[in-house]
């Protein structure tokens, strides 16, 4: 790189000496020349306004010969004036169009000199990493599909009644169906009160007819309880209930109801059910469902096949219970259903174990956990 | 309920397949669980015979047996059996063949140097029973080289069905076999009994003594058979018992077992021989004990009922019969017992001694009233065919209690609550082959049930039975009909808040956990919880003993799970039930969470853009405020007390309340004792809000946010530096200031906590930055001086502090 100031006293004399016409024009295209160099070797803004002043400032070089102009004589005047003023703008506009190259360079060395690893793996977010658990979602799933159909969510107690969960709901006292519930009890009370954990949802059918004026449509989601334990059987568990009362329901709307209600929560296009008649002391006719499965493959899947797949039970609300609920069974009725969350979160999700839902170990609920904003609707899709 | 196909045909005329039994027993309500066939495992076991049977050499214990196998030439076999001998026909498992009782496939092997080509089989290798005594030994007449399994009549298809509660009827085969008739897959054999008639009168007596308490017992017949031989039961009744898992016991005992599961009629046979005197039927006497048939001793009072002779208590009526007075080979004399039972007692009875029996199971579902002596006829034509002997006239106390239960019925109900279309004569048909009485014609019919069935009550049992028959299939689907509004009010504020708690936990990064809603008492109690009221009487284990009063012992256990697995830098949280007591107001909602190690807001333990640091306080204050704005809390208006319970680090934790009274929330570090307590290691800081605790939302007013009031007029920034005593709280300092100027300050940030040089001890320095927005006009120099001298007075006279020169 050559290297020289312009304050060079041989840089001036050199070029200043001569003083006739073409001296002067010859000084001007060295000048022109030397200039032209000197901005295309400017390496910086600096070095480039160093040249302006030197050539374009007030006592620059250009604007010093200008002023020569006024002593001239006309002649010299009009071949000198157009040529000055041309190398004017020549250098101007070379400065110019220099200041931009060098703004160029600069700014791609500084990108380059920014450039970062962007393999660098990140911290995920506390949005991506938090996880709702199934059953959360489960419950918000029903809800979606069911206030669809009008219902609404009612709830009640855990600690319940003797009263609620098994006499109004047409448990005689003694039977074996009681037994079959496996009861955990609290201890008796001075007055022989005995309550206990309910051990299904029901009693809050009980709760919803005697606070609530038909038409009911709700559904009942909560935690139950029966002392049982093993792979599918937890003490505490979660099961939906479903509750129709008005004038005119029957069996042919629970069954509407209820492949309807398949159809959506599965995410199938159809489904075959099979209705059993069964036995429950709340419902007369009662009648357990099963579903279309396909086991083959030693995974359930929904909706193919050729298995069945019990799911839930259901039946016409007994016209005792509506009659301990103060109805006229005569004038009112209706359905019931009910089925285990934590069982049909297990067939849809693929979860093998129910103890699993209970322990709280975040890799199963990383696994098996929905994002925070997956909020199930039906318009946007229940799951994705 | 068990029993075999061949069994079922002796009661029902059916061309039906299997499948097609098994189908239809399941789709009117009689679900058919399993199938099972014990000759598909016994298919390869043949009957053989020992022709020679010699010492081992070499051990004293073995036999080398020569076994004539029925095809060609005998073969060894070592055999420790000590019924080994020749002669003996018994089942022999060839080497190949799998021994289903002991799991392993045999193979040629050398026994004590002595080569066996097989084994001969016990009835426990081939799962038939537990005898293991010795090895099967048949009939000397049994068919050498025949499949086992079909000479003993074990080639069959065993159907076992879950019994509803409601369906005592159905706990004989006599009544499956109705159920399938009436549903059209065949034509039932109608039983009938002859009347045996008594060749003297029946010696013992029986009388109901229930004083003036309730009836145990509604009726009692009894007969006696004199000169009976009893002994092992023919071949027959012994297979169609073993079949269903029954031990054969002695031909009398069978008998009774086979009527119990054939019609669905216990009964009891008493050796006449060991009973002393009449029998009575009563209620126990605390004291008295009976010996029963299983083996185990009772302890009776008066709420169990007793049949008594002058020797004390012989039997439990209706549920297990008393081991001196049973039937045994040498019985010769025998009494016959065919009684009707209180439901309700023989439950209770059950219960209470902890005995689960066939007639037990039968007795409290309900069993026929009716069939009471017709079951007597049927047992004592039993034993004379099988035992001979001569029987007594049959004796009656009590009285059968007559069937009053008429129901009208509107045919209109099998519409109006099924939705499906019956025609009158289908209708009358089904309720008629099932045993049903109708009378009357038009709409409305009077309808009685037949004394086999107990569970019909009313109209809607009448349309179970007709829809059961007919088929549910028939019924339409029927869309429910859309209810008159849209946007209706689908959950309640409390679901709501849940609802919103729970996302709005999840998007700070925390994972959901469900736990158990009963803990260990003294975690309870920790936590202020434990009281008597909210104790089971029955946990399923001592850690699971007492209704919870938090959320945080359950997650602060989890926390530890999870760390014990190698994950230390969880956050979990839970929204759901506590305890306060045992009402349905004292269960709250809440939700709750934890974060251990260093599992913060932005991210657990290292990382290129920076480690975390251990979780603190701050990050269960950020946690609750951003859960309670969620949930819609003021969060502006909450105060920040230091009144945390004792289980939080007391200088480490706070409560967030709206009012001195109304706490919404708790945060803070857990104290080191809780953590020692409950064997936890730290760091753990936690939150819980009371999600009932917030005012429900104003039902009024609308949803207008108002008008913005966006100032147009340039806010000012202000600093102040204040050096107050270290106890002095920030929340004290930012009162004092935002109450300088209210219309005026319209923010505060505290950007600056110093303690150290240049600040004297026991104080520190705390800056603030004042935003000052101008609603109306620019202010002027002097207003805003102002404006800063009220907020230096502020704090300093409410805290004593003084500005930072």
């Amino acid at each position: 790189m050559r290297n020289y100031s312009l304050k060079d006293p041989d840089f001036n004399s050199a070029r200043c000496a001569r003083n006739d016409d073409r001296a002067r024009m010859s000084n001007l295209d060295t000048l022109e020349s030397d200039l032209l160099t000197a901005i295309d070797d400017a390496e910086n803004e600096t070095a480039l306004e160093d040249i302006r002043v030197h050539a374009l400032g007030k006592k620059g070089r250009i604007s010093e010969q200008m002023k020569t102009l006024g002593k001239m004589t006309p002649e010299e005047r009009q071949v000198m004036g157009p040529a000055l003023n041309g190398l004017k703008a020549k250098i101007t506009d070379a400065i110019s169009a220099r200041k931009d190259i060098l703004a160029e360079a600069a700014l791609e060395a500084r990108l380059a000199s920014e450039t970062v690893d962007v393999t660098l793996p990140l911290r995920p977010s506390p949005a991506e990493s938090g996880r709702i658990h199934p059953v959360s979602q489960v419950i918000d799933e029903l809800t979606a599909i069911f206030a669809d159909m009008g219902f609404s969510i009612a709830e009640g107690p855990d600690v319940e009644t003797d009263e609620l969960n098994f006499t109004a709901l047409n448990f005689p006292e003694g039977h074996p169906a009681r037994e079959m519930h496996d009861t955990f009890f609290f201890n008796e009370k001075e007055d022989g009160e005995r309550l206990l954990l309910r051990t299904h949802t029901s009693p809050v059918q009980i709760r919803t007819m005697r606070n609530q004026e038909p038409p009911i449509r709700v559904i009942i989601p909560g935690r139950t309880y029966r002392c049982d334990s093993d792979q599918t059987h937890t003490p505490m568990f979660h099961q939906v209930e479903g509750l129709v009362i008005d004038k005119e329901s029957h069996f042919g709307h629970l069954k509407w109801v209820l492949l309807e209600f398949c159809k959506a929560f599965f995410e199938v296009d159809d489904i075959k059910m099979r209705f059993r008649p069964s036995f429950f002391p709340f419902t007369e006719p009662s009648m357990e469902v099963d579903i279309q499965c396909d086991r083959s493959g030693g995974e359930v899947k929904i909706g193919q096949g050729e298995d069945w797949l019990e799911i839930l039970g259901c039946g016409m609300v007994h016209p005792n219970v509506i009659r301990n609920c103060g109805l006229d069974p005569d004038v009112y009725q209706g359905f019931a259903w009910g089925m285990g969350i934590d069982r049909i979160a297990m067939l849809k999700y693929g979860m093998p174990d129910l103890r699993a839902f209970f322990d709280a170990d975040v890799r199963w609920i990383q696994h098996y956990g929905f994002r925070p904003l997956d909020l199930p609707t039906l318009f946007g899709g229940l799951s994705n | 309920m068990k029993f075999t196909l061949s069994w079922l045909k002796e009661h029902l005329e059916t061309d039906a397949s299997l499948e097609e039994i098994v189908e239809r027993l399941t789709m009117i309500g009689l679900e058919v669980e399993e199938v099972t066939n014990r000759a598909d495992r016994l298919k390869p076991f043949k009957i053989a015979r020992v022709l020679e049977a010699e010492q081992h050499p070499n051990a004293d214990r073995l036999r080398v047996l020569k076994v004539d196998t029925g095809e060609g030439d005998p073969v060894q076999i070592v055999c420790g059996a000590p019924n080994a001998r020749a002669g003996l026909v018994g089942v022999l498992g060839k080497p190949g063949d799998y021994i289903p009782g002991l799991d392993v496939t045999l193979s040629v092997g050398k026994i004590r140097d002595v080569e066996s080509f097989g084994m001969m089989c016990s009835e426990r290798e081939l799962e038939l029973s537990d005898e293991h005594d010795g090895i099967i030994d048949l009939a000397e007449d049994a068919p050498v080289g025949m499949s086992f399994a079909e000479w003993a009549g074990l080639d069959e298809p065993v159907i076992e069905i879950g019994l509803t509660p409601n369906r005592p009827d159905c706990t004989g085969v006599y009544g499956i076999a109705r159920d399938l008739a009436a549903a059209g897959l065949g034509k039932l054999k109608e039983r009938s009994h002859e009347q045996i008639r008594g060749s003297y009168p029946c010696p013992v007596d029986v009388t109901l003594d229930f004083g003036d308490t309730k009836p145990m017992c509604k009726a009692f017949g009894l007969r006696l058979v004199k000169g009976v031989k009893n002994g092992p039961s023919p071949k027959w009744l012994q297979d169609r018992l073993k079949a269903i898992g029954l031990r054969p016991i002695n031909t009398l005992v069978d008998i009774t077992n086979y009527i119990t599961f054939d019609q669905g009629r216990p009964l009891h046979v008493f050796d006449a021989d060991k009973v002393h005197g009449n029998l009575v039927v009563r209620r126990g006497k605390t004291g008295e004990t009976i010996e029963g048939l299983n083996g185990k001793s009772y302890e009776i009072d008066e709420t169990v009922c007793a049949i008594a002779d002058d020797n004390g208590v012989e039997s439990l009526g209706g549920i297990l019969g008393g081991e001196p007075s049973g039937c045994t080979e040498e019985t010769v004399n025998v009494l016959i017992e065919s009684a009707l039972w209180d439901e309700d007692d023989i439950a209770a009875t059950g219960r209470k001694l902890g005995v689960n029996t066939d007639a037990r199971y039968r007795f409290e579902r309900g069993v026929d009233p009716d069939y009471m002596m017709p079951g007597l006829e049927y047992a004592t034509r039993m034993v004379l065919d099988l035992c001979g002997g001569e029987a007594s006239e049959p004796i009656q106390a009590g009285e059968v209690p007559e069937n009053s239960n008429i129901i009208d019925f509107p045919y209109s109900e099998i519409r109006r609550l099924s939705g499906v279309e019956v025609s009158l004569a289908e209708a009358n048909l089904t309720l008629k082959s099932l045993g049903f009485w109708i009378s009357g014609s038009g709409d409305t019919v009077k309808v009685a049930a037949p004394s086999w069935r107990p569970d019909i009550e009313g109209k809607a049992d009448l349309v179970e039975e007709i829809v059961r028959i007919i088929g549910l299939d028939r019924v339409p689907l029927t869309p429910l009909p859309r209810t008159g509004t849209v946007g209706q009010k689908v959950l309640t504020t409390s679901q709501i808040r849940r609802n919103k708690a729970r996302r709005a936990l999840a998007a700070r990064g925390f994972n959901e956990a469900v736990t158990w809603s009963f803990i260990a008492k003294p975690q309870a109690e920790l936590f202020g919880g434990g009281s008597a009221a909210l104790e089971l009487a029955n946990p399923i284990s001592h850690e699971m003993s007492d209704m919870r009063p938090s959320l945080l012992p359950g997650l602060l256990m989890a926390a530890q799970r999870n760390a014990d697995r190698g994950f230390g830098d969880v956050a979990l949280f839970e929204v759901g039930q506590v305890f306060q007591d045992d009402t349905p107001e004292g269960q709250k909602m809440v939700a709750a969470g934890v974060r251990r190690g260093t599992a913060k807001l932005q991210g657990a333990s290292r990382h290129w853009s920076g480690a975390s640091a251990d979780v603190d306080v701050f990050d269960a204050k950020a946690d609750a405020e951003a859960a309670l704005a969620a949930i819609g809390a003021p969060v502006e208006k909450l105060q920040v007390y230091r009144d945390a319970p004792d289980t939080f680090h007391p200088g480490r934790s706070g409560c967030l309340k709206l009012g001195p009274k109304n706490t919404l929330a708790v945060f803070g570090e857990i104290h080191p004792r809780t953590l020692a307590a409950l064997d936890l290691e730290g760091p753990l800081v936690a939150f819980e809000i009371h999600l009932d605790a917030l005012p429900q939302p104003k039902s009024k007013g609308g949803r207008s946010k108002g008008a913005l009031n966006a100032s147009h007029l340039m806010p000012v920034r202000r600093d102040f530096a204040f050096l107050v005593g270290k106890d002095v709280s920030a929340e004290a300092i930012l009162r004092a200031a935002r109450g300088a100027e209210k219309n005026l300050i319209a923010e505060i940030t505290l950007f600056d906590i110093y303690q150290g040089q240049g600040v004297p001890d026991g104080q520190k320095s705390v800056a603030i930055d004042v935003l000052l927005q101008p609603r109306q006009k620019t202010l002027t120099d002097e207003e805003i001086d102002a404006v800063a001298k009220k907020i230096i007075a502020n704090v300093e006279k409410s805290t004593g502090g003084t500005l930072r020169g």
